[in-house]
């Protein structure tokens, strides 16, 4: 059983459709319904989707380079900094998060550490400047209650 | 002549001073984005829609500055294409196969020059092309009811599938996505939720620029943090710049037969400009046979893919104008920037809002011009944009995107879901699933469903609806409706028999 990749993201999706199709059942239904309603399209599709899952898994392509695991690392590492600061931009303001955030995406990118604290401070600021005084965006600056 | 009337209109909008500053300044970032490797016109333009909206600009400002940048960026692929061998975007992939030989053999600039006279001629004859057949199409388009645009809508989701991946099955999947993302959020017929899992924040459904930027520009980051920001140091060395006037004269027939080939490419809905630049990359080598020496960094095969892509860059804005249906990922986000304007495409956008399409047409011709003096003497300026290193550009652009949907929708949870995207566009690019379907599926998912669902409602839920579209007379077949389902079965299942020729070209190594 080689090629894995495809297998595993075609078993993965068929699951994600029929979950799909399972609540698409469940959608209500107004007492005005056309003849093809709100379920069938969503169905329809999902089905689709999984004749092409099957297809993929009889046929897999060729395995993709996956990168080594210390990569993957840093790549899980990113996605969890790209998350916190979704959540960190409201209260804490654009500069202190687009800081750290810039800086370590630069660091995994390239790990100069020097390099990437000028980057991540640059980025802030010069962005900062751009948004809220030329494109006149409403952005804050700072965690609220500091000015 | 109508056509004259029309074009002294456009250019009344297009000469005021403001209009023609936002043209140069769309040129000017356009080329920038598109020659950086891993920014394509689909994201450059994603990500300058909340900053046009924020500066408050009306329709034709709007779309004059995101279509030069369009322009520009598909100008600007091919010069990272020619002087590191990474396509700036996916249509300047086939630049690679010339150009980067080209400079390496010493002649960088000359490459260059070709290069963009080539995309300068694709591009200005797309535009004339844009001019003759638009208004034609919008003609035939009032004809068009609801079956006849659920095929066009069937049509693009087969025909993108032939050529932006090698497996039809990981093709459509990527359109089943989208689509099935695209059914999130409230029923349009019933107004009752659906697929949301009770989540308020998806009632409203998914913002189509939340997936592109997601898809797009988030995942790659991920790229880049995979391969270290390596391999994008210009490794050759761009002399001085003069135009090699006999070399372009030697491309003449070259540039013109793609553009003719590239505008048809770009015309069909879905194809878009890797068809174009694919297919005449490959009918010129096929013409110069084996004496050409194509692969070996030849004038010809650097202009060839080049005035291809500029051509289907024009032609695929005569479906999104004309039918509403855009032939690719890039005039898919213009198309939302359309909508987000209040402004419908369609045929009745010909007779209703004039201004905006011949503004629009004739800012074009402009831009071109603009890019062209900006290409040709100017490219230095560009080469030096290319030695900013990624551990800069990357965090910046991730950032930018950021602060541009945040700033238009105000909501944490978009831009968790642009992570979501960005992950899941890396998964996909990894297993060689293309997005762009996805992205077409999101943003056309409800038109197409609301097409069909009106179809059946007039033939009172029979499928013969989608081809005879008025039940009342069961003679009077839809030719236009059958052909585009046709078209759309043969579209998809053709590939798969010709996949020997038709082969998604990969990069060539050193």
């Amino acid at each position: 059983m080689a090629r894995l990749s495809d297998r595993i993201f075609g078993l993965a999706m068929i699951c994600v459709a029929l979950v799909y199709i399972a609540s698409a059942l469940q959608i209500q239904v107004s007492f005005l319904a056309d003849p093809v309603g709100s379920k069938a399209f969503p169905i329809g599709v999902a089905s689709v989707a999984v004749i092409c899952c099957v297809v993929m898994i009889l046929r897999p392509d060729e395995e993709p380079d996956w990168p080594v695991l210390w990569t993957v690392g840093s790549i899980l590492i990113s996605i969890v900094l790209l998350v916190g600061y979704a959540y960190a931009l409201r209260p804490l303001g654009f500069l202190i998060p687009t800081a750290i955030v810039a800086g370590a995406l630069s660091y995994q990118i390239t790990p100069k550490p020097v390099a990437a604290v000028l980057t991540g401070l640059g980025l802030s600021a010069g962005l900062f400047v751009l948004f809220k005084f030329i494109l006149d965006l409403g952005l804050v600056g700072f965690p609220r209650g500091w000015f | 002549m109508e056509l004259f009337d029309n074009l002294a209109l456009g250019f009344s909008i297009a000469f005021s001073p403001y209009t023609l500053f936002l043209a140069i300044l769309g040129c000017f970032i356009g080329t920038i984005v598109g020659a950086l490797p891993g920014l394509g016109p689909a994201n450059g333009v994603a990500i300058m829609i909340p900053i046009t909206f924020s500066l408050q600009l009306d329709a034709v400002a709007a779309l004059v500055l995101l279509t030069s940048i369009y322009y520009g960026a598909m100008y600007g692929g091919r010069i990272s294409s020619i002087l590191l061998n990474i396509p700036g975007d996916e249509p300047a992939l086939m630049t690679t196969l010339d150009g980067y030989p080209m400079a390496k053999n010493g002649r960088a600039a000359d490459a260059l020059v070709i290069s963009g006279v080539a995309s300068f001629v694709g591009a200005l004859l797309a535009t004339i092309g844009l001019m003759l057949l638009a208004p034609l199409l919008s003609r035939v388009a009032y004809e068009f009811g609801p079956g006849e645009y659920f095929a066009l809508y069937l049509l693009a989701f087969a025909t993108l599938g032939g050529i932006s991946s090698n497996n039809q099955a990981k093709a459509a999947l990527a359109s089943c996505i989208g689509l099935m993302i695209a059914m999130i959020g409230l029923d349009p017929n019933s107004g009752l939720p659906r697929m949301t899992g009770g989540n308020l924040h998806l009632y409203d459904g998914i913002d189509f620029l939340v997936a592109i930027v997601g898809l797009f520009a988030v995942s790659e980051i991920f790229f880049f943090i995979e391969s270290h920001g390596k391999s994008s140091a210009v490794g050759v060395k761009v002399g001085k710049v003069r135009v090699p006037w006999a070399d372009i004269w030697d491309t003449r027939w070259t540039m013109l037969r793609s553009s003719f080939v590239g505008f048809f490419a770009g015309v069909l809905p879905g194809a878009g400009a890797s068809l174009g630049s694919f297919m005449t990359y490959m009918m010129e080598k096929s013409i110069a046979g084996e004496k050409g020496g194509f692969g070996t960094g030849v004038p010809k095969g650097v202009a060839a893919p080049e005035a291809g892509n500029n051509a289907a860059a024009g032609g695929a804005l005569v479906p999104m104008l004309t039918l509403g249906v855009p032939g690719s990922g890039t005039t898919a986000v213009l198309l939302a920037v359309l909508v987000t304007l209040n402004i419908t495409p369609g045929p009745t956008l010909f007779t209703e809002r004039p201004d905006v399409v011949w503004g629009l047409i004739a800012s074009l011709l402009i831009a071109n011009v603009v890019l062209l003096i900006m290409n040709v003497p100017m490219v230095k300026i560009f080469v030096r944009v290319l030695q900013v290193p990624p551990a800069i550009l990357l965090p910046g652009v991730t950032m930018i995107s950021f602060v541009g949907i945040y700033s238009l929708t105000g909501s944490y949870f978009d831009l968790l879901l642009v992570v979501a995207f960005g992950v899941l566009g890396y998964l996909l690019r990894k297993l060689d699933i293309p997005t762009v379907p996805v992205i077409l599926g999101i943003l056309l998912g409800h038109q197409m469903e609301k097409q069909l669902r009106d179809a059946m409602v007039l033939s009172d839920g029979s499928a013969w609806g989608l081809i005879y579209t008025r039940p009342s007379d069961t003679t009077d077949l839809s030719v236009i409706a059958l052909c585009l389902l046709i078209a759309a079965v043969l579209g998809f299942f053709a590939p798969i028999f010709l996949r020997k020729v038709l082969t998604k070209p990969q990069a060539v190594s050193d």
